[in-house]
């Protein structure tokens, strides 16, 4: 009984829509289109789902007030460490106004995870001509994994308003040809050259 | 509109709304000019700041709650053909939003409020700041209860009746500027005026970005659909032709309030406190509203068309060069749509859910939103209030050719202003800083483009003080004759016989609406109760 009547409504439905003046070029204009937005959401569907292509998104909080305790984020433990596997973890803290380690180096055509967080407020970080590009919300862990294609030296650039210092909030990204790069020592982050 | 009392309601608004945006240009010329770093005396981020935080407030809260709101009277008036209800209201909106716009300015120009216009916590500013935000959009509330009761009452009095076209519009607006604003409203009320009374220690910065997030999107939306309204029931009559379809108008301002709503995670794609399942549902959502700004086109254009062959234009583009060039309505439409296609080219590019990281707050996304906001929607604002200037002080316009000047002058300075600053935020440059001080050779690169930047910013500041001149002129003018003319609205090329009830009435449109709402905003709001997250102590700048 519901069934029919959702049906008589459906078809109530396709019989004004067919009533309305659908000009033939109209309706032309509009199968075009929306073939043209589902081709666009098709290729961002094929990145995101078979090559894995997304913005950062792992929910995962952290407590900014503290974090010289904790385990992961203590300052011994910033800059880039390499497990078991050879996979390579970039752990950065944000705060007015610089990135901490201040200079780091990690190798080219290398997958790298980088693990950002803030130790104040919102803040924003870029490595002009990459992808790599996240928010730093306070109480939040960024996540976000990517590969440098060519060596060279980049700029990593705070691209979000945290307070009237912000222009100089920027530090070095040094990316080397993946058979130059070595393994840094652990402690390597401990007074790191400055930029200026 | 024969009403003087209304007419003075009108103008009231409109003034209050073109002295905002004058006076925010002024401040635009000073912030390319101090960005670029020429004159080495001005660098102060201070000062930098505390200028774009009011330019924004101006430019994106003053500017346009005033106009729409002036802009809809207008045509609640005289496209229902009754007066206004409730006058009084419209005054104590008017009044309120007036106060909270002064309240908030006082820390604005004197620094106590430098978070910019999107706020930004955990950085608060002087209480002010938000109570004056927060009454001028309980002031806008009353306009949209006023709208909407007019809007009712109109159908009960015609039931049966097919409601105008460019009322359905301008009512569709006030509900979905309801909806839009409620987002803003809960973190204002809830988070950042107890955050900065002391009432909280801490703020969730998380949530507030993902309530902001809800107003962020459809807030553009409001803006834009007086400049479609302008669109569908001014230009074609302005060009002597016809509406090319009057249903297909609705359905698009439908799909456009709808789909605008629940699609604000497009500016959270960079977050870390959203998952990338959401963040992929309203991708595809912005891509969905992106179907009837092109069936807006397509009308607009055929609309155009008929105009043009009506008038004696033959061939595949002769119509083109026929069309009146010398008449504001439809010389800024054509300016309109030129800064839409390239404008929105940009949207789709920043809408694209991974792509996005690499123009994510470089100098692209002011540059995109210059194009659409400024360019697009703006100079829409500057034709209606051409059309309805004489109308509203019973004169003729001081000049036509200086009108037409001003058109032109800044469509030219927004191309001259925002190609460069897209160019930029290909090259890397952020958007929020107020001088270069990074030493790298990268930097070398952005030098011209900033300098273009100064004189495209130079041509809109002229353009925007010409048009100041020519309303004030038209006001002032001694003139002997009076015009009594009313405001004309666009014939359908197809009369419209009856239309389905749910083209009429936005019953079954409020309800699709919150159901949207609740499946793309419900867990995403509500996680942040079930997570264990640590809050954030409020910070100077």
């Amino acid at each position: 009984m519901q069934k029919e009547s959702l049906k008589q409504q459906l078809q109530n439905l396709s019989s004004q829509i067919s009533a309305m003046h659908l000009d033939h070029l109209e309706r032309k204009w509009i199968t075009i289109s929306l073939l043209v937005i589902g081709f666009f959401v098709g290729i961002m569907t094929i990145d995101a789902f078979f090559h894995g292509i997304n913005p950062p998104g792992k929910v995962e909080t952290v407590d900014s007030a503290s974090l010289h305790l904790s385990k992961e984020f203590a300052e011994e433990n910033l800059g880039v460490q390499v497990d078991d596997q050879g996979n390579i973890t970039v752990r950065m803290v944000a705060g007015r106004y610089s990135f901490f380690p201040k200079h780091i180096s990690v190798p080219a055509e290398t997958r790298l995870t980088f693990r950002w967080v803030s130790m104040d407020v919102l803040h924003g970080v870029h490595i002009p001509m990459t992808n790599m590009s996240t928010m730093i919300v306070p109480g939040y862990v960024a996540e976000i994994t990517t590969t440098f294609p060519k060596p060279g030296e980049y700029p990593m650039l705070c691209n979000e308003y945290c307070g009237l210092g912000h222009n100089h909030m920027w530090s070095n990204i040094s990316v080397i040809a993946k058979e130059n790069w070595t393994t840094p020592a652990k402690l390597v982050s401990k007074g790191g050259p400055s930029h200026e | 509109m024969n009403d003087a009392s209304e007419r003075k309601l009108i103008l009231s608004h409109f003034w209050v709304a073109f002295i905002a945006f004058v006076v925010a240009c002024f401040m635009g010329e000073y912030q390319v000019l101090e960005r670029s770093g020429f004159i080495a005396a001005w660098d102060s981020p201070s000062v930098y700041f505390a200028s774009v935080s009011t330019h924004g407030v101006l430019m994106a809260f003053v500017l346009t709650t005033f106009f729409i709101m002036g802009f809809g009277y207008a045509i609640a008036a005289s496209s229902l053909k009754q007066p206004l209800w409730n006058k009084p209201l419209a005054w104590l909106g008017f009044w309120m939003a007036l106060i909270g716009v002064v309240l908030a300015a006082i820390p604005l120009l004197s620094g106590k409020a430098s978070v910019l216009y999107t706020f930004y916590p955990p950085i608060v500013a002087h209480a002010a700041f938000y109570i004056g935000a927060t009454l001028l959009v309980v002031g806008s509330w009353f306009w949209c209860v006023i709208m909407l009761v007019m809007f009712k009452q109109w159908k009960q009095a015609n039931p049966g009746e097919t409601m105008p076209l460019a009322m359905f519009a301008t009512a569709m607006n006030a509900l979905l500027w309801l909806w839009t604003s409620a987002g803003v409203a809960v973190e204002v009320l809830f988070q950042l005026i107890p955050l900065s009374l002391g009432w909280i220690d801490t703020i969730d910065p998380g949530l507030a970005r993902t309530l902001f997030a809800w107003t962020l999107h459809p807030i553009v939306y409001f803006w834009l659909i007086p400049a479609y309204i302008a669109f569908y029931v001014f230009v074609p009559k302005q060009a002597g032709g016809y509406l090319f379809s009057d249903e297909m108008a609705r359905l698009a301002f439908i799909v456009l309030a709808v789909f605008a709503l629940p699609i604000g995670f497009h500016h959270l794609y960079m977050d870390p406190e959203q998952a990338k399942g959401w963040k992929f549902l309203h991708a595809i959502g912005t891509f969905v509203v992106a179907l009837p700004t092109l069936v807006t086109g397509f009308t607009v254009i055929a609309s155009l068309e008929i105009a043009g062959r009506l008038r004696g234009g033959k061939g595949m583009l002769g119509w083109v060069v026929c069309l009146p060039w010398t008449n504001t309505m439809v010389l800024a439409v054509i300016l309109s749509l030129l800064m839409l296609i390239f404008g929105g080219f940009g949207g789709i590019v920043n809408a694209s859910y991974a792509m996005n990281a690499m123009v994510h707050n470089t100098a692209w996304v002011p540059g995109h939103f210059h194009l659409i906001f400024a360019g697009t929607t703006v100079i829409m604002y500057l034709a209606i209030a051409y059309y309805v200037w004489p109308i509203l002080v019973r004169k003729p316009l001081f000049s036509q050719p200086l009108a037409i000047v001003q058109l032109w002058t800044w469509f030219l300075g927004m191309t001259i202003l925002t190609t460069p600053w897209h160019v930029l935020g290909l090259l890397g440059q952020p958007r929020r800083i107020s001088t270069v001080v990074y030493n790298n050779l990268l930097t070398l690169a952005w030098k011209p483009y900033e300098f273009m930047m100064i004189f495209g910013g130079l041509i809109l500041l002229g353009s925007a003080v010409l048009f100041i001149y020519i309303l004030a002129k038209t006001q002032l003018s001694a003139s002997a004759e009076t015009v009594s003319v009313t405001i004309e609205f666009a014939e359908p090329l197809h009369a419209v016989e009856s239309l389905p009830l749910w083209l009429n009435d936005f019953k079954l449109w409020n309800k699709v609406i919150a159901v949207l709402m609740a499946i793309s905003f419900g867990y995403p709001i509500l996680q942040f109760f079930f997570m264990d997250t640590s809050g954030s102590s409020p910070w100077g700048y």
